[in-house]
């Protein structure tokens, strides 16, 4: 029987960094995954492929946006196939890529499905048709989640697809229903829209992108509701069926009204679930919340003391928060037993046009809490750089204590909100002052401008924007 | 004259407790022609348990640095040299306020700069009252991550910093607060007076081994009301079975020493008296009896008394315990163990029988309730069957905690562990 210091299952996002990590640590670790390279869900049917896509759609309309500018193209030719190729190239080139460094840092890789036989043996069904077996000291568990799927729509259709389907990109349907307003339903909405079908939305609750603020998601729902057919809020599908033309939809609002459409395809897009069946949690203790969620401690250790479980699988759903868990547990089964994985600021990001992220606090967050907090905002109307691109839209906010003057949340809605982001984790994380951010030089002219200037007017008023006095 | 007007001087890296043996220079703090003082931090050294602070324990000017940013370095490796001699004013102060003791140095202490002395330690702190907020710890991650791995709740630390920021100094500030007010008491000791009035005297810092020794003995001798029974074990004709069987333990590798039979004979006594293998919770009003049989044997290193810990000794036979003694004492004297090794304890055998002795007072080693102190055997006469034979007898000291073990069951156990080595089938009869 072959044996390991630490068997990692699970090769996404989580799974690579934490056997990468362990490994730099001195471990001997066993990395095992059903695909031929690391990656998982996020690099071959997620994160990667969506964003190759998402930059596809943005160059899109930005041509499109171009005759406003006196710039004409003609009407773009999409040769899906040789899309199709350069999205799977980028994909492939980034999975190889790990596999080079699974064999730099010399970690036993073994392409297949494990599944616990007892608290320290893995059996593994590997892709080669051979079963194998692992003794192992600590595992992390990292199987990570998959699309739900509500009853409604378990139908073996070709018109139904989820996200992996989405980003398999198999055609350009005429029409399509996207099932779910959030970040991954708006996203890989906006692909479809970009490359011609008609996209629709419906959403159960009352608004797009339900974590975030509303002040940061009306830019996204402005433009969405542009190039979108309907956005429906406040309505569920009560009926499907499949006819000739495509699928019968029957919807449903909130003031009880029905409705029926037909779509060509339906993007569904209501959440993940995690893939915590099949593994031999049996054999342990390992135990799982009501929604098959892992349960673990702060350290991301399951009820079994050989076993750690990350990412999806104990409700990351973020690979950045399952990358440094991966590393977390990691350091904790090296022996760094003091550690723990307390965040004070994740960033979330919706890759739309225009993007959405915020970290920290969020205003929302705020109001449950009864906290009391100061908000400051600055508009990218004031923005030179946000002017010189058309993304005068967008917005910078700032959530403040009032008593400490503390960066708690940051908020920006607009193009690159996602790379503008890691300033405000930065702030939140090292406990900044609004006057560290006032005070740090930020060049000009960029977005970047709009946090120092969010952060200027709380203490009185910006450069380029002036309010009457508010207090 | 102390030690620092020899010129010029190697400042080493000094044993920093808590088992580090070396660890990596991170930054250097001193350079050439600095004018260094004593308990100035010269380097911070990153060892696998914390970043420390290493304070100089010399005085005089750098003329040299003997390692580099990254360099890994071992305890007694010199880190720089120092010349004493350009006598500032302070060298010219009488010798007693030049030796003023170095305060103590604990070396988990991340930030090993002298502890001000307990009355400072009350003053309220100079820095604004905490502004206090319900969201996170106003703190980096870097300096979150250094407060767990010293052990510092962080929530409880005051941040100095814009806002109440915490920064690292202010972690290890509070450590070092932490750490003044538990070695408070011990420090208040009785006060010196200045001996170099008699004659020279040479100050040394205690090794942290000594220092951990003195304040848990004086914590056990203020505790512990203590009674020490003595009684003789005849070992004649143990010692006629030690003689032969000793080659099979030699074998297997270790030595069939006294200790290690004795080892095992506690082990079963342990059953037959449980309340020897107990602890006091005198806060809970409760006695904690342990389900476990294991032995401390003191061991004299060049580092001082440490006390390794042979587990489930009721597991084992003679053999195998005289095996794992010898490694085990071989390890304690190299340094090899861990604070773990030495935790755990049921009971303690202190022998001191190849320096000699007829009998002392051992310690019990809180929170133990007994010990059993081993002194030099002898052959002595003893009256048998109407005459005199030469008979050897082990002379044993017991010391327990009178507040558990009353002196009939100190008396008994102590006669039952003589029975058992003069007629080891009583051991297995009743153990």
């Amino acid at each position: 029987m072959d044996k390991a210091q630490l068997a990692v299952i699970g090769g996404g996002p989580g799974g690579y960094v934490a056997a990468f990590k362990a490994a730099d640590l001195g471990l001997d670790v066993a990395l095992i995954d059903p695909e031929a390279h690391p990656g998982g869900v996020c690099l071959y049917r997620g994160c990667i492929p969506s964003k190759s896509l998402l930059h596809i759609s943005k160059l899109l309309y930005e041509a499109k946006e171009a005759e406003h500018w006196g710039i004409q193209f003609a009407e773009p030719e999409i040769d899906l196939d040789k899309l199709r190729s350069w999205k799977d190239e980028v994909v492939a080139k980034m999975t190889q890529g790990l596999g080079q460094l699974v064999r730099a840092r010399k970690l036993t890789y073994v392409q297949g499905r494990a599944r616990f036989v007892d608290p320290h043996t893995l059996q593994i069904d590997q892709a080669d048709g051979r079963q194998g077996s692992l003794q192992f000291e600590h595992a992390i568990l990292a199987t990570g989640s998959r699309p739900a799927v509500p009853a409604l729509f378990d139908q073996p259709s070709d018109r139904i697809m989820d996200s992996t389907g989405a980003v398999a990109l198999h055609d350009i349907p005429p029409s399509m229903l996207v099932v779910g307003g959030g970040i991954i339903g708006m996203e890989l909405g906006q692909v479809y829209a970009a490359l011609g079908t008609q996209v629709s939305v419906v959403e159960m609750l009352p608004g797009l992108i339900p974590p975030a603020d509303r002040d940061l998601v009306k830019p996204l729902h402005n433009t969405a509701a542009e190039r979108f057919d309907e956005i429906m809020l406040n309505t569920q599908v009560t009926a499907l069926a499949e006819t000739d033309d495509g699928l019968a939809v029957q919807l449903q609002n909130s003031d009880g009204q029905s409705f029926s459409k037909t779509y060509a395809k339906i993007l569904l897009a209501v959440g993940r679930v995690p893939n915590s069946e099949d593994l031999g949690l049996e054999h342990t203790v390992v135990g799982l919340d009501g929604r098959g969620y892992v349960q673990v401690d702060d350290q991301l250790r399951t009820a079994e003391p050989s076993i750690f479980a990350i990412g999806d699988l104990v409700g990351a759903a973020l690979a950045h928060t399952a990358a440094h868990q991966g590393s977390l547990a990691a350091e904790v089964v090296a022996g760094h037993e003091k550690q723990v994985f307390a965040p004070h600021a994740i960033p979330n990001v919706v890759y739309t046009d225009p993007e959405i992220a915020w970290c920290g606090l969020t205003e929302e967050e705020a109001k449950e809490q009864d906290r009391s907090v100061e908000v400051v905002r600055f508009p990218w109307s004031a923005s030179g750089r946000a002017s010189t691109q058309g993304a005068n839209d967008g917005l910078t906010k700032l959530l403040i204590d009032p008593q400490t003057d503390r960066i708690l949340g940051v908020g920006i809605a607009g193009s690159g909100a996602g790379e503008l982001i890691a300033e405000g984790v930065l702030a939140v994380e090292m406990a900044a002052l609004a006057a560290d951010i006032q005070h740090s030089i930020h060049p000009h002219p960029t977005l970047s401008e709009t946090l120092m200037e969010a952060a200027e007017s709380h203490y009185g008023q910006s450069t380029h924007l002036y309010a009457p006095k508010r207090r | 004259m102390s030690l620092n007007h020899i010129m010029p001087v190697k400042f080493a890296l000094p044993d920093l407790g808590e088992n580090i043996e070396s660890g990596d220079v991170i930054r250097i703090l001193v350079a050439v022609g600095d004018r260094l003082a004593e308990d100035q931090t010269v380097i911070e050294l990153e060892t696998d348990k914390a970043v420390i602070e290493v304070p100089s324990s010399v005085d005089g000017t750098v003329t040299e640095i003997l390692v580099q940013q990254g360099d890994t370095i071992a305890v007694g490796q010199p880190i720089l040299e120092v010349e004493a001699g350009e006598a500032p004013a302070v060298e010219e102060t009488p010798p007693a306020v030049e030796e003023a003791p170095p305060a103590p140095v604990p070396a988990e202490e991340p930030a090993p700069t002298p502890i001000p002395p307990a009355s400072v330690v009350e003053e309220a702190p100079s820095v604004p009252t905490p502004i206090s907020t319900d969201g996170p710890v106003p703190a980096a991650p870097s300096t979150r991550r250094l407060a767990r791995e010293i052990g510092v709740d962080i929530a409880q630390v005051q941040g100095t910093g814009p806002g109440g920021r915490i920064s690292i100094d202010d972690v290890k500030a509070h450590s070092k607060k932490l750490h003044a007010a538990r070695g408070a008491a011990p420090a208040v000791a009785v006060p010196l007076p200045d001996f170099s009035q008699w004659g020279a005297v040479e100050r040394q810092p205690m090794t942290k081994v000594r220092e951990i020794t003195a304040e848990r003995l004086a914590q056990a001798w203020a505790t512990i009301p203590q009674v020490t029974q003595f009684d003789k074990a005849d070992i004649t004709s143990l010692e006629k079975w030690r003689a032969e069987y000793g080659k099979k333990a030699e074998t297997a590798g270790g030595k069939l020493t006294p200790t290690a039979i004795l080892i095992k004979v506690l082990g079963i006594a342990l059953k037959v008296f449980p309340q020897f293998n107990a602890s006091i919770d005198i806060a809970q009003r409760e006695v904690v009896y342990k389900r476990y049989f294991h032995i401390g044997i003191a061991v004299d290193t060049p580092h001082g008394l440490l006390v390794p810990v042979v587990r489930d000794v009721d597991q084992k036979n003679i053999i195998e315990l005289a095996v794992e003694l010898s490694a085990l004492a071989q390890k304690t004297r190299e340094r090899k163990i861990g604070p773990a090794d030495m935790q755990g304890g049921s009971m303690t055998i202190s022998n001191v029988g190849t320096m000699g002795g007829t009998a002392f007072t051992p310690i019990v080693n809180l929170p133990e309730v007994a010990i059993l102190g081993v002194a030099r055997s002898q052959v002595e006469p003893a009256y048998i069957d109407g005459q005199f034979q030469p008979r050897t007898f082990l002379p044993l000291s017991l010391s327990y905690d009178h507040r558990l073990i009353d002196g009939a069951d100190g008396a008994r156990f102590l006669r039952w562990v003589c029975t058992a080595l003069e007629d080891p089938f009583i051991a297995l009869l009743e153990g």
